[in-house]
């Protein structure tokens, strides 16, 4: 394969930064705007042709007897700082590579256009589309690592630009501390990365994914049953690297930072927050897979944290009154759906089970269609608060007749996450739940339930915004429909969100490449549309019209509501152990120590040196004659020493 | 054996040293103690011509107590009143000034009486050890570059002297 | 009798001494520079006293004191243009009285 284009697919981002970035001030607006919008078109085409070359050229480079194959279109040495420790830059196709290069400059291009139409007279236009495209280099980046350093260094740029525009209006007080908050939870999360792939390299010696995945056994077979604290050395390096994960992927206890992020600009949110590097995690668990499956215990614990993580992200939404925030627990319930999904697959083949890798499959599956809709979902949220300029659904209210583009198009978002056929959401649902019910019975209940309050909250959140009440402000400011450019995105979207459960998606993408042929399981598929229809329909008999349900529901479980309302108080936990603990405890100890003990030291050196030279400054008196007194002395008293010690 | 005529002048000598030292160091009236010095310069020079060292005794009458004595004459003059007489001491000082001396004292003669050969040769012996010294010897110790010649530290000194005329000029200069 | 290197030192320990004495407690600038004279003097002394007994051939102490005499010279005739200077300046020439720039 020609390495021009893989090369140009990282280029033009990561030029188009540069250009905005340098240059920006000195551009108008537009010229900045349609000079994003024209690179990032430019580079969704070529990820297109990547991608579509990968899949239907049947090369044998990519496809042989109809198993794909991973392939390094090129992988050069980067820094070598010992003859081990090599850190290569490569460009590596493979099924989930190809997927995600389609996903994000897809998602990308469409936030590009939508941002035309939403940020427009916004005061940073440049700096706003440059930090865009240095997202979307260092995404790219990401997907196509070679190697795992290289995903540890696109890994952080990546949240280097999620902090850029998380904090994008840096005039605002919140979005700082939001900026802050996210980068410094994701860095935390990352530290347990940074230790896990340390770990994971030193026991087998590379760090290229395609060498630890061909063969895992035979890679981490060296290991020699090194073992801490009761698990192997393994265990805990890819626990430690899944951790990375669940704090870009803000799993529980990591999530705190992702509501938060809400307070950068919609489209952002739509972009990073939703689409494409959330789910940094789920591609970073599947990257790993084989060698996760060899690693026993840490599928388990990932499909732990995913679950406890997906209901209690529902049981949030189901509370909150920002829509933006009802979306964030919305994606990160979706994406612990995705990561129990991946957790509860098998690299081998189980004894009455049709496929066992179907968990993976639908993973992706779900994790490219959930791009579609989310990304629908939070345009169309942003095409609201542009409309009535507020985030709480306390503002809307009957908003159908007036923003009818926005209203359908969200509408089909809404059944394509509840997961109502045809949608897209549908399909790639039914395939997780399907594989969650083939491990076990508990996780496909359990997550069935969880799709239940997905439908729920989503359509408490239709209902509260489109229908019910009009906001009496409407006379004054009547709210309407973005204009094309923001439209343009939804309708696309909101068509992928219809049709993209129909690609056969498990002749694409499977663990190891052998194509898998999705039918429909008829019991798990009705269960979890009956489930999705009947929540459906309790949201609409609580929200569509005002009615005093709610209020009902409310104050027969106030603790509860209260506790959701708040977020099960996490936040409150972490500024207990940050402020109480650690600052009020450990720092304040650790301070008394250094300033009375260590700094008083010092102080006290500096303090005797002080007094000494106070005391004797006397003798430097300028008097001649007391000099030649104590020169006197000084000689008389080396006389004694010589005569005692000699004579 | 030392002639008598030679230990008589001696001790004529070594007692007008150590009374004019006395005096020149506590004397109230300074130009008395500038001549006291004046005595005891002289003395030395008598012990210089003894030695046999007659160039060097004559260099210590004219420079010093032809020289110095007359700048310090001069100083005294112009900086002071006739019949000017210093404030008396007062006791710690006095009393630490004759602490300093006494620990200097002792130091001092402790080394002289561990010296070896303290109480080796006679004057005379070592008078006739050694020949005449020649203003001819010195002239050639002076102004050669060979061992026992010293022509740079004459050069030096020469210029050290040239640095003293123009500092002393511009210092006592008005201005 | 005889008139060893004793005898000449003990005259020479004495004007030291005197030397130090004056040097310590005198107030009176010329007077202290008086003292070191003295004292200058007494190493002078000692060096022609050494050269002559113990090295009788040679004549290193004799010029050694020939050179000292005129570094005395040239220091007196410095130090009293210096003393006359602060004369002109703080109208005394007490050694207490000049201590504008002392600590």
């Amino acid at each position: 394969m020609e390495v021009t284009i893989p090369i140009l697919i990282l280029a033009i981002p990561i030029f188009m930064f540069l250009l905005l970035g340098l240059g920006g001030v000195k551009m108008s607006h537009k010229v900045a705007g349609i000079l994003g919008i024209c690179g990032l078109g430019t580079t969704a085409a070529l990820a297109y042709i990547v991608a579509c070359t990968y899949y239907f050229s049947g090369d044998p480079l990519f496809i042989v007897d109809g198993v794909r194959q991973q392939y390094q279109v090129f992988d050069v040495t980067w820094l070598a700082f010992t003859q081990n420790l090599v850190v290569k830059i490569g460009f590596l196709l493979d099924p989930i590579s190809a997927l995600m290069l389609i996903v994000i400059t897809t998602i990308s291009f469409m936030v590009h256009l939508y941002s035309w139409g939403y940020m427009e007279g916004e005061k940073g236009f440049q700096r706003y589309y440059a930090f865009l495209s240095l997202f979307t280099f260092s995404m790219l980046g990401l997907v196509v690592a070679t190697n795992i350093f290289q995903m540890y260094i696109f890994w952080e740029l990546v949240g280097v630009s999620s902090y850029l525009l998380i904090g994008f209006f840096y005039k605002l007080p919140s979005a700082v501390s939001a900026s802050k908050k996210a980068f410094i939870v994701t860095r935390f999360a990352d530290l347990g990365f940074l230790i896990g792939i340390l770990l994971l390299s030193y026991y087998t010696d590379t760090f290229n994914f395609v060498e630890l995945t061909q063969n895992p056994e035979l890679v981490l077979g060296t290991t020699g049953g090194a073992t801490y604290m009761g698990a192997s050395v393994l265990t805990w390096a890819m626990v430690l690297i899944f951790s990375g994960g669940m704090g870009k992927s803000a799993m529980m206890p990591l999530h705190i930072w992702l509501p938060d992020a809400m307070e950068g600009p919609t489209p952002v949110s739509a972009l990073i927050h939703a689409a494409t590097m959330v789910v940094a995690g789920v591609y970073l668990v599947a990257r790993l897979f084989p060698v996760y499956c060899v690693v026993d215990f840490s599928l388990t614990f990932i499909c732990c944290v995913g679950a406890i993580t997906a209901f209690y992200a529902a049981m949030v939404a189901c509370a909150q009154t920002d829509i933006k925030r009802i979306l964030a627990f919305s994606t990160i319930s979706q994406i612990a759906f995705m990561m129990v999904s991946i957790g509860v697959a098998y690299d081998k083949p189980i004894e009455g089970m049709h496929y066992s890798g179907l968990g993976y499959m639908a993973g992706m599956f779900h994790l490219f269609t959930h791009a579609m809709f989310k990304a629908l979902l939070f345009l169309g949220a942003g095409a609201l608060i542009h409309a009535v300029h507020s985030n709480e659904y306390t503002a809307m209210g009957g908003l159908r007749k007036y923003m009818p583009i926005t209203h359908w198009t969200f509408l089909i978002g809404c059944l394509a996450i509840a997961g109502i056929w045809p949608f897209a959401g549908f399909f790639s649902k039914d395939e997780m739940l399907a594989a969650m019910f083939n491990r076990h019975w508990f996780w496909g209940a359990w997550m069935t339930m969880v799709a239940g309050l997905t439908a729920f909250y989503m359509f408490r959140l239709y209902f509260l915004v489109f229908w019910g009440k009009e906001n009496p402000h409407y006379k004054e400011h009547r709210p309407h429909d973005g204009p094309w450019v923001m439209s343009l995105p939804l309708i696309l979207l909101a068509g992928v969100s219809i049709c993209a459960g129909w690609i056969p998606f498990g002749e694409f993408v499977t663990w190891n490449g052998e194509p898998y042929h999705i039918h429909i399981e008829a019991p798990v598929a009705c269960t979890s549309l009956i489930v999705a229809v009947a929540a459906i329909i309790l949201a609409a008999i609580m929200y569509m019209k005002p009615n005093s349900l709610p209020a009902k529901f409310k104050n027969a479980v106030p603790a509860l509501w209260t506790a959701a309302n708040r977020r099960f108080y996490w936040d409150e936990i972490y500024q207990f152990i940050t402020h109480k603990i650690i600052f009020g405890i450990i720092c304040k100890s650790i301070a008394w120590f250094d300033r009375h003990v260590i700094d008083a030291t010092m102080d006290g050196f500096a303090k005797i040196t002080q007094s000494l030279s106070f005391r004797i400054r006397g003798m430097q008196s300028g008097q001649i004659q007391g000099y030649v007194g104590w020169y006197i002395t000084g000689a008389v008293v080396i006389a004694a020493i010589a005569w005692l010690c000699f004579a | 054996m030392d002639s008598v005529g030679n230990i008589i002048i001696y001790f004529i000598i070594a007692i007008a040293i150590l009374i004019f030292s006395f005096k020149a160091v506590t004397s109230k009236k300074i130009l008395r103690a500038a001549t006291y010095l004046l005595f005891v310069l002289l003395g030395t020079a008598v012990f210089y011509f003894q030695m046999g060292y007659q160039f060097l005794g004559a260099v210590q009458i004219a420079v010093y107590a032809g020289g110095i004595m007359v700048l310090f004459v001069f100083a005294i003059l112009l900086t002071h009143k006739p019949n000017e007489k210093d404030a008396p001491l007062r006791t710690h000082r006095k009393l630490w000034g004759v602490l300093v001396s006494i620990a200097a004292a002792i130091v001092l003669i402790f080394a002289v009486f561990y010296m070896p050969l303290i109480h080796g040769f006679s004057l005379v012996d070592c008078l006739s050890a050694s020949k005449e010294i020649t203003m001819h010897d010195i002239g050639v110790a002076f102004t050669g570059g060979d061992k026992f010649q010293y022509l740079l530290p004459f050069e030096a000194i020469s210029v050290l002297l040239l640095a003293c005329i123009i500092g002393g000029v511009t210092i006592a200069r008005k201005n | 009798m005889k008139l060893t290197m004793l005898w000449y030192l003990v005259p020479s320990i004495i004007m030291f001494v005197c030397g130090i004495y004056g040097f310590m407690t005198r107030k009176n600038l010329i007077a202290i520079l008086i003292s070191l004279e003295l004292m200058l003097n007494s190493a002078d002394l000692n060096f022609v006293i050494f050269n002559r007994y113990l090295f009788p051939g040679s004549m290193e102490g004799m010029i050694f004191t020939l050179f000292a005499v005129a570094l005395a010279a040239a220091e007196t005739a410095v130090a009293i243009a210096i003393i006359i200077n602060i004369y002109r300046a703080v109208g005394s020439t007490d050694i207490n009285e000049v201590k504008q720039m002392k600590f």
